[in-house]
Order: C-alpha cells, then sequence, then structure tokens
C-alpha cells in the first residue's frame, strides 16, 4: 500500500498547480521540496511577504489537503515507486502510485576571469539572498548574462534602493527586436515587459555587452566589460550574473526518463518515458511562469486520471510553448562567450578544476576521472551547464545519491530488488 | 510572534528578520568568506538556492550545511570556514 497517490517533488508554480490539480480531482497529494516555503524560485517570498498569485495556489494547496513536506531533498529512489528525501534532522522514504517531476530549473553560470571571487553571484541568486534580508540599499551592482530574469532582478534591487550602475544583455539588439514583435501576440507578456521598462527607468540597458573579468584583492571591486571591441571597467559591490536557466534534470536521469537537449521528456499528458512518472514545469524545458502552470495542471489532472480535464488546457500549453521557444531563440549564448575562460580560470568550483585541465579532456567521463571536473558536492549542477556549452559535452548516468547524502541516511536506505 | 531571531555566527551575535535565510545572517557580519574552496579560496554564496554548495557553514556542529536553505532560529550557533 503507497503511502500517497500522488507525490510531487518541487513546490514551485509547477509543482503546486499539480498537486492542487491532482488533489481536487481526488488523490491523496505529497509535495516535497528543498526549500522551507513553497512557491520555488520565482515566487520566492521576500521576508514577510508572498506574492499574491502565489497565496492563491499555496492555500488551495492546503484547502485540498496536499501534505506539504518542506526542506527536503530527494537522493535516491531505493526501490520502485519509493523515494528517499534527506531533512535538516533527519531522512524518511515516501512511496507514491504517480510521481509527478517539477524539479525546476537552475541559472547558468559561465565561467569567466574572476567568477569565483566572494560578491560574484547569480542574478536570481544575490535577489534570493536579497529576499531572505541582505540589505541592497546604497550598494552599487552590475546586473549581466542574459535573459528576463535580468529585468526582474534589476527593478527588485531598484525598488529596494541599490544603485544599479547597467544590464549587461549578452543578445544582441536585434535578436531582442524580434522578440518584441512576438510579445505582441502575448498581451499579459507585453504588460509586463512594459512594466518592467517603466521601472528600469534610468539604468542602461545594454545589449552584445558582458563580463570579460570580475577583479579584486579579496572580494570583488570592480567588473570589465566589453561591448562592441571597447572593454571598460565598472566598479561595484556586486556583479549578479546568470546566462539563462537550465532544467533540473537529475532526479529525472535517476529514474531512467529519457532526456532530450531542451529538457525532461514528455508528452502530451506531460508523461515521462517511465510509466506513472510525470513531469511539469521547467525541468522538461525552460519556458516561464505560465507555461510551467499549466504543464502543472495538466500532469495533475492525468496523473490523477482526470484526462478529458487535462486535455481541455492543451491549446493554452501550446500557445505558452511557442513564446518558450521565440525566448529561448532571442537570448541564446553567442559564441563569442566561450572564449572568456582563460587556461587558469576556474571551471569547476567544487574541485577547484581549471579550463587548461577541462580543454586538455576528450569528454566528461575523462574530465571526471582525471580532473575531479563535476565530482564535488554540486556534482556537475554548476559547471554541467558550463561544460556542455564550451565543449558540448553531455551528462553522463547519473547516480544515487543526485544528492550529497548524510552516512546515517545512505545506510537507512539501501536499495532493495 | 516576535519580528527577530538572534543567532551567532563565528561568535559575534547578530539579529535578522524572523524568516531570514542563515546565509543572510553570515552576510551581515560581513565575514571575507563562507567556506575555504579545496585551492583554499575564499568564497561566498552563488546560487542562493541550494545547487552550487558554495554557502556551506557549520550550523549547531553540523558541518557542511547549505547556509541558503535554512532558516534562522533563536540561538543558532553558525561557524563558517575559518
Amino acid at each position: 500500500m503507497p503511502d500517497y497517490d500522488i507525490v510531487v517533488i518541487g513546490a514551485g508554480p509547477a509543482g503546486l498547480a499539480a498537486a492542487v490539480r491532482a488533489a481536487e480531482s481526488g488523490s491523496r497529494v505529497a509535495m516535497v521540496d528543498d526549500n522551507p516555503h513553497p512557491g520555488g524560485q520565482i515566487w520566492r517570498a521576500a521576508v514577510g511577504k508572498a506574492s499574491a498569485e502565489a497565496a492563491r495556489w499555496i492555500q488551495s494547496a492546503e484547502q485540498h489537503g496536499v501534505e506539504w513536506i518542506a526542506g527536503a531533498r530527494v537522493f535516491a529512489a531505493p526501490a520502485a515507486k519509493r523515494i528517499a528525501v534527506e531533512q535538516f534532522d533527519g531522512e524518511l522514504e515516501l512511496g507514491y502510485r504517480s510521481l509527478i517531476l517539477a524539479t525546476g530549473a537552475r541559472e547558468r553560470f559561465l565561467p569567466f576571469p574572476g567568477w569565483t571571487l566572494p560578491n560574484v553571484m547569480g542574478a536570481g541568486g544575490l535577489q534570493a539572498l536579497a529576499k531572505s534580508g541582505l540589505p541592497v540599499a546604497g550598494k552599487k551592482i552590475v546586473i549581466a548574462g542574459s535573459g528576463p530574469l535580468l529585468l526582474a532582478v534589476a527593478k527588485y534591487m531598484k525598488e529596494h534602493g541599490a544603485d544599479v550602475r547597467l544590464i549587461a544583455e549578452q543578445a544582441k539588439r536585434s535578436a531582442l527586436l524580434g522578440f518584441g514583435l512576438r510579445l505582441a501576440s502575448h498581451p499579459g507578456k507585453l504588460m509586463q515587459a512594459v512594466g518592467l521598462r517603466a521601472a528600469l527607468f534610468g539604468i542602461p540597458y545594454l545589449t552584445s555587452c558582458w563580463p570579460v573579468e570580475a577583479g579584486g584583492r579579496d572580494r570583488l571591486e570592480a567588473v570589465t566589460l566589453q561591448r562592441g571591441g571597447k572593454t571598460w571597467t565598472e566598479r561595484c559591490d556586486y556583479l549578479a550574473c546568470g546566462f539563462g536557466l537550465v532544467p533540473n534534470t537529475e532526479l529525472a536521469e535517476l529514474l531512467g526518463c529519457r532526456i532530450t537537449s531542451g529538457g525532461v521528456e514528455v508528452d502530451e499528458q506531460q508523461r515521462t518515458s517511465i510509466t506513472k512518472v510525470y513531469s511539469a514545469g521547467e525541468a522538461t524545458g525552460i519556458g516561464g511562469l505560465e507555461l510551467a502552470l499549466v504543464e502543472g495542471e495538466i500532469a495533475g489532472f492525468a496523473a490523477a486520471g482526470a484526462s478529458a480535464r487535462a486535455r481541455a488546457l492543451f491549446a493554452a500549453r501550446d500557445r505558452y510553448r511557442r513564446f518558450a521557444a521565440a525566448l529561448e531563440l532571442a537570448f541564446a549564448p553567442r559564441e563569442e562567450l566561450k572564449a572568456l575562460p582563460r587556461e587558469e580560470t576556474l571551471v569547476c568550483r567544487c574541485e577547484d578544476v581549471t579550463m587548461g585541465r577541462v580543454r586538455a579532456c576528450s569528454g566528461w567521463r575523462e574530465a571526471k576521472l582525471h580532473t575531479r571536473c563535476g565530482m564535488g558536492p554540486c556534482q556537475g549542477r554548476v559547471c554541467g551547464g558550463a561544460v556542455e556549452f564550451l565543449f558540448g559535452w553531455k551528462p553522463e548516468s547519473v547516480r544515487p545519491p543526485v544528492f550529497p547524502a548524510r552516512i546515517e541516511s545512505l545506510t537507512r536506505t539501501e536499495p532493495r530488488g | 510572534m516576535t519580528d527577530t531571531v538572534h543567532l551567532s555566527v563565528n561568535g559575534v551575535s547578530v539579529t535578522v528578520p524572523a524568516g531570514a535565510m542563515v546565509s543572510t545572517a553570515v552576510a551581515l557580519t560581513g565575514v571575507a568568506r563562507f567556506r575555504r574552496s579545496v585551492s583554499g579560496e575564499p568564497r561566498t554564496p552563488l546560487c542562493g538556492m541550494g545547487i552550487c554548495f558554495e554557502c556551506r557553514v557549520s550550523i549547531n556542529g553540523r558541518e557542511h550545511c547549505r547556509s541558503c536553505q535554512v532558516l534562522c532560529e533563536n540561538g543558532m550557533e553558525v561557524a563558517t570556514d575559518a
């Protein structure tokens, strides 16, 4: 007898929507997330505040009896239809009939000289710290990399009193204009874009611009940027830098789900290649909030057997997927970024492996065996996206534990037949 | 419910808003690093969402905790890599 009809991994928009729709269709649902609060990254609440849209979904999950398992990371699948999760002070196993993977995405980090210096952070990374109470008022911040997240982070920082020096967007202006035209067919998105522009008033938004070096003695003091063959140095307290997003597919890989170049492969009912395992949201391909919500709803309905209600949402999903495709095209990282790391620049921050040592290898396997690149605690979550972009190497097989776990957790959840 | 939480980082007491993560408390003390890398470089948080492991600290004696994923609690004792 399983503990739950459906276990949802991830409590961002896709996971919340899946859990709510499955529970209202009569299933007994548990929702697991590594974070202490539901909402995921995009709905990460500033201390004491939650967005109204997030609050509606969270309240609905509570009303429908979704069991919330917080601060819990999945590290293994010890037996069929069972997963093992670790919390701060213990571990537990959960049994399920169906599993919905809504594991979201992480920022893509690309190495450049100085990127390991203290106070060089992800764009979302700095925002998360600020939302958790780090004061940014009066701090000089350069925001760099690629994608709509840079605008959202700039808006947040400005509203909280930061001195945002500029936004360096690597994409070409022409690519973004093409994207802007496509926005016209998505009025909601257009309003968001207009709202962001208004909030950014006064912050330079430089396209075809990217950081070439972060400098400082013990921590970041300045960043050197380049645009159109010209380089200059900008003094700052923080560099918030992320080159778009990459899907979190490790858990799906551990379960044997087929992965495509864009993320976890799913069919029209959000089913993965493994029976009774569904996936929704950014894990299946970067697509933004609205797509994550509708995919989550479809997965929740489908997993609960309400396939007609799932089907009613296919048209909306198609519309958002077209938008996602345009987004990917507009903000694709340009070739020149591959030339940023020098021979001595670190690629793997866990094991301090340089570009020169990784470049000398023929592929991921050799890099892991000879340099330990990707073998540290993050298990390639940071360098993996960079290595794929720099050398075209795809990640190899995933083995448990998919997250570093305590010895006692591992011994209590030995693999069983 | 109180609005603030008191904890210590490397023996120094810190007050943070309730709901703040340990990473914020550490950053507020102005320490030069959260951890040292395997080759001795100073490191501070990168991702802020629990995947990069750069923000590892010891919390109440337990080592290698990701400070960005743990809520501050009254009386918590946090230590960064010396």
